[in-house]
């Protein structure tokens, strides 16, 4: 078990809608995901709005009580009990960084809540210099330290974000869509933090976004979700070459590129339709009502993902 | 873009747009020139804060409260829009130029049907009354691609999902043929799937219309994808502009070289990015000379106190950047 | 590279600029200090600090702060300065002044005037006196206090009991928000003036204190008035801190606290009260004038605070009778009931505005 350090087994996350006034049913924002991840390894999750994979991030770190499966970090199952201590290791960086930080507090005492929450400091100086120390770490001026949060820009504030995550020492982040909401030209800084701080310190991530080219850029491995299922995984260079799944290949070719010749000459595969709502999932393959290659097969059953060699899983029937 | 005397479709002289708030005047947009041809695909490229929607807001004189227009000239086929009475405005917006927002879902009423928005929009610009708009209706979400648009039109906006939604704001827009469609930031709110569907329609529909489109995004892969010619922007200024081609592989100004280097690439995907340094620049306290050069890894003392000129680079590219002078300044000492 | 073969090889710029007006010096490299200095963040304020600001450029609510200071002041200091007290009947020379009664104000009675005349000081009626012979002034300026300490307690009652409530109610949510919120709508439902009444009857059989005290002069009208407020009006203002909490708690930094391992208690106390501060403030400020109101209401109607002891609302009931031959006793305790109901609300108003977040430009 040495080699992986987050194992997510068969996760299931329902949650029940109310449709009438006695009916509820169950919304499945995640259905029957696995994957593992190895210490200071990324793993990049994309999807379209509504796949469901913030809701994978928010389940591994046991935000919701998930429904089914299981979630292993360091071999020990994740409960509601041990999660306390847990999310010592396990953190998140969130995707607003206008909503994820206390209007009301300083960013001395943002980046110090873990600390006091673990209580992971004997004195006052000490949690003085070791918050000095994580916005150091992630390129803050040390002389803002008793500025409130609403003082920065997006990029700054991502900033003060990622230092308390890093403040409890933790091995494993879920990012979710961390730079989404930041200006291009402040989105190279904190992706190559992030690249930083993982060969420094070794810390793993999950990597959640929809930019396909961003997620290429930071991820070893990328699994595609839709609709709550993982479609593909495999490694990053490996499905943006050779994607097999036909949800990955129109994704890939939807993917603007910033490059006006070849976004010019390659064939944008569109699409038909809008995604299916979660409340009405299609029978079989939740993609078959916008795939070219479906077949009656794909309305019966569901593909299961499987192994196509060199650590590339498929989801679908067709080779 | 050719520099000569023809009358362009819509001539954008020296804009300079201010809003006036409480912590003081803030210059949102500084001195853009651009024109557009009919039938051209233009881009206003640039972060928040760059004055790029501002630009588009000014044209449609459609500014918050408290902006204004504080100089330049906005030319309509020769005709100056300043001089059009407010009336004369509102026949200018739905005739000459419509504008589809980012969000589609604020942008219409969750009160009303579609149908009976789009009615509104036919009646309000066309001759067509009744049946006849009922039926112009039902053209028009063809033409954007909505399937069975009669069941449509009795749907409330939060039944359409966000692409869907986005097609009846564009068909809303083409509702009396406009010659220029501005597209604030068309697809920002949406997937990357439906983004590509809905960039396919504009364009499909620029095509068949023969309409002009000003895209106004921050997204540097859609600009590649859609333009003929593109505009820079950073800090209320034109940085430079130029063909598609020019300001992606022969960029001439810092700011648009340092976003091309920091944006990930399929070129770039085992080398590290090289990122633009420093913070936005705070609207409230630009500074004195060029306004990207507190984050400009190549900048000189002069970028620190005068503003760049725009200087042509080519037939087809101009330029605001002090490293171009610099250029020729060097070569100008040793010819002379 | 292919269509830049056409150009001359000179560089182009040099036919547009006139290169001579530079110098080598302007094309240096500049440093990080000179960029430095062109890069200025904007000046740090605190919400409390840009509250402030704004509450200061508000004529009326800083009216109204001063006009509250005038009263507060005033009714701290000047029972110290007039000499007489709310329940003393006057006399001169320790012998009772039947001649004082419902004196207009600042005239003397006839056995003061004598006494003025014998060389004696005498301190002026300011507001007259009242048909038992009491001096108005004084007893206007206790009644303000009473009600000014009535609407203040009263407030602090709903506030502790509305927050406690809304805070459980809105942050547990689900079933348990749905019992309690239910809970709050049957205390909506009950007719509070029916209630007030009833508990007072209630407890004037029940309550003894101890004669003396400050509570028996107060009388049961008043506690079972402050029992009322505790069991009655606090749902208001727990709706409203329920609804803020439901809003706050849906924002990422309440997740972010739970992701880092904070426990509900903290979370609350951390996060999402200070950040109702503003709301709570507001509905406070607004809350003080609608107690003294009901207490001056229910003073009116005869049921408030014990004679002799005034309120406003009690002064101006007993101002009822002589209404045509006085009426200025009925005009100053009104006008003093108006003057601190609107200025709670210009402020509260004034507060909204410049603390309210959702207000912000």
């Amino acid at each position: 078990m040495s080699d992986v350090l987050v194992d997510v087994k068969n996760l299931k996350q329902y949650f029940p809608v109310k449709t009438g006034f006695f009916k509820t049913l169950p919304l499945k924002a995640v259905d029957d995901v696995s994957f593992s991840i190895a210490p200071g390894e990324t793993l990049g999750l994309v999807g379209e709005s509504g796949c469901g994979k913030t809701t994978v991030g928010r389940s591994i770190l046991h935000l919701y009580k998930p429904t089914g499966g299981e979630v292993f970090f360091e071999g020990e199952k994740v409960t509601a009990d041990n999660i306390q201590m847990m999310r010592r290791k396990m953190q998140m960086v969130f995707q607003d960084p206008y909503s994820s930080l206390d209007p009301r507090m300083t960013v001395e005492d943002i980046i110090g809540e873990p600390l006091d929450v673990h209580k992971l400091c004997s004195s006052r100086s000490e949690r003085r210099e070791r918050i000095l120390y994580l916005m150091e770490t992630v390129g803050l001026n040390a002389e803002h330290a008793r500025r409130y949060a609403h003082e920065f820009s997006g990029g700054q504030r991502q900033r003060i974000g990622i230092a308390r995550a890093l403040a409890a020492e933790p091995k494993f982040i879920v990012c979710d869509e961390p730079v989404s909401a930041l200006d291009v030209s402040i989105q190279a800084q904190v992706i190559n933090m992030f690249e930083d701080l993982q060969e420094k310190l070794g810390i793993a991530y999950l990597f959640i976004a929809h930019d396909l080219l961003v997620v290429h850029h930071i991820s070893r491995r990328i699994a595609v979700m839709y609709l709550g299922k993982i479609v593909e995984m495999a490694e990053a260079d490996e499905i943006n070459a050779h994607p097999q799944h036909p949800y990955t290949v129109s994704l890939l070719s939807a993917v603007p590129i910033p490059d006006p010749d070849i976004a010019r000459s390659r064939k944008r595969i569109l699409l038909e339709g809008d995604v299916p709502s979660p409340l009405k999932m299609p029978s079989g393959c939740a993609f078959r009502t916008r795939c070219r290659y479906a077949t009656e097969k794909c309305a019966e059953s569901c593909p299961s993902l499987t192994d196509r060699g060199n650590g590339h899983f498929v989801a679908c029937f067709n080779q | 873009m050719a520099i000569n005397m023809h009358e362009y479709l819509l001539d954008v002289q020296d804009l300079h747009t201010s809003f006036f708030t409480d912590s003081g005047e803030v210059q949102a947009v500084n001195g853009v020139s651009f024109h557009l041809d009919p039938g051209e695909i233009l881009g206003i490229v640039g972060e928040s804060g760059s004055g790029k929607s501002v630009t588009a807001y000014s044209i449609m004189r459609i500014l918050a409260d408290t902006g204004r227009i504080v100089g330049g000239k906005i030319l309509y086929k020769g005709d100056d829009l300043a001089s059009y009475s407010e009336k004369q405005m509102q026949r200018f917006r739905g005739k000459c130029c419509s504008i589809i927002f980012q969000d589609p879902m604020t942008s219409l009423n969750p009160v009303f049907t579609i149908g009976s928005q789009m009615r509104e929009a036919v009646v309000l610009h066309t001759e067509k009354r009744g049946e006849e708009a009922t039926a112009r209706v039902i053209e028009l979400l063809e033409l954007v691609g909505i399937n069975e648009p009669k069941k449509r039109i009795k749907q409330y906006p939060f039944e359409l999902s966000g692409g869907m939604r986005q097609r009846v704001m564009i068909a809303m827009a083409l509702a009396c043929e406009p010659d220029i469609l501005i597209a604030d930031e068309p697809t920002t709110a949406l997937d990357v799937t439906i983004q590509a569907q809905i960039l396919e329609l504009i364009q499909e529909l620029q095509k068949k219309l023969g309409m002009a489109v000003i895209l106004v995004t921050h997204d540097l892969g859609v600009i590649a994808n859609m333009c003929d010619n593109v505009v820079v922007m950073y800090g209320g200024r034109i940085c430079e502009r130029g063909t598609a081609r020019e300001i992606f592989y022969h960029p001439r100004h810092e700011y648009t070289k340092g976003l091309l280097r920091s944006i990930p690439n399929v070129n770039n995907m085992k080398t590290k990015l090289v990122p633009i340094s420093g913070t936005p620049i705070n609207m409230l306290c630009m500074p004195k000379g060029c306004a990207f050069c507190t984050r400009c890894d190549a900048a000189m003392k002069i970028c620190l106190t005068e503003v760049p000129e725009e200087l042509e680079i080519n037939e087809e590219h101009r330029a605001a950047c002090w490293m171009n002078v610099k250029e020729a300044f060097e070569e100008g000492g040793d010819s002379e | 590279m292919e269509h830049n073969n056409g150009l001359p090889k000179k560089n182009p710029l040099s036919l547009q600029l006139d290169l001579k007006k530079f110098s080598a010096a302007q094309f240096e490299k500049a440093t990080d200090e000179e960029k430095r200095q062109q890069d200025v963040m904007s000046e740090s304020t605190t919400f409390f600090k840009d509250g402030m600001r704004k509450l200061s450029k508000n004529p009326l609510a800083m009216g109204s702060i001063v006009v509250l200071l005038l009263i507060l002041v005033g009714i701290l200091i000047l029972p110290s300065i007039v000499p007489y007290q709310y329940d003393e009947i006057l006399s001169v020379n320790g012998k009772r002044d039947k001649s004082a009664k419902n004196l207009a104000p600042f005239t003397y009675s006839e056995m003061e005037q004598k006494y003025i005349e014998e060389g004696g000081s005498r301190f002026p009626h300011i507001f007259g006196t009242d048909e038992q012979c009491r001096d108005y002034f004084v007893r206007v300026i206790y009644g303000t206090r009473i009600s000014l300490a009535i609407g203040f307690f009263a407030s602090l009652i709903v506030l502790i009991i509305g927050l406690i409530y809304g805070s459980i109610s809105g942050y547990i949510g689900g079933r348990t928000d749905l019992i309690m919120m239910r809970i709050v709508d049957i205390i909506y439902s009950l007719p509070d003036m029916l209630v007030i009444i009833l508990l007072s009857v209630v407890l004037n059989e029940t309550l003894k204190f101890p004669s003396g005290s400050f509570l028996s002069k107060l009388g049961t009208n008043m506690i079972s008035l402050f029992v009322v407020f505790g069991m009655l009006y606090w749902v208001g203002l727990a709706r409203l801190i329920r609804g803020q909490i439901l809003s706050i708690k849906e924002n990422e930094y309440v997740l972010a606290a739970r992701t880092i391992g904070a426990k509900p208690t903290r979370i609350i106390r951390k996060h999402i009260l200070p950040n109702c501060l503003s709301v709570i403030i507001i509905s406070t400020a607004l809350q003080i004038p609608s107690a003294i109101f009901t207490e001056s209401f229910l003073s009116f109607v005869g049921i408030g605070v014990k004679a002799p002891m005034p309120s406003l609302g009690s002064l101006a009931n007993a101002a009822r009778s002589g209404l045509q031959s006085y009426p200025y006793k009925l005009i100053f305790p009104a006008l003093m009931i108006c003057l601190i109901v609107l200025s709670f609300n210009l402020l509260g108003d004034g507060l909204r505005d410049a603390f309210d977040p959702k207000l912000k430009r």
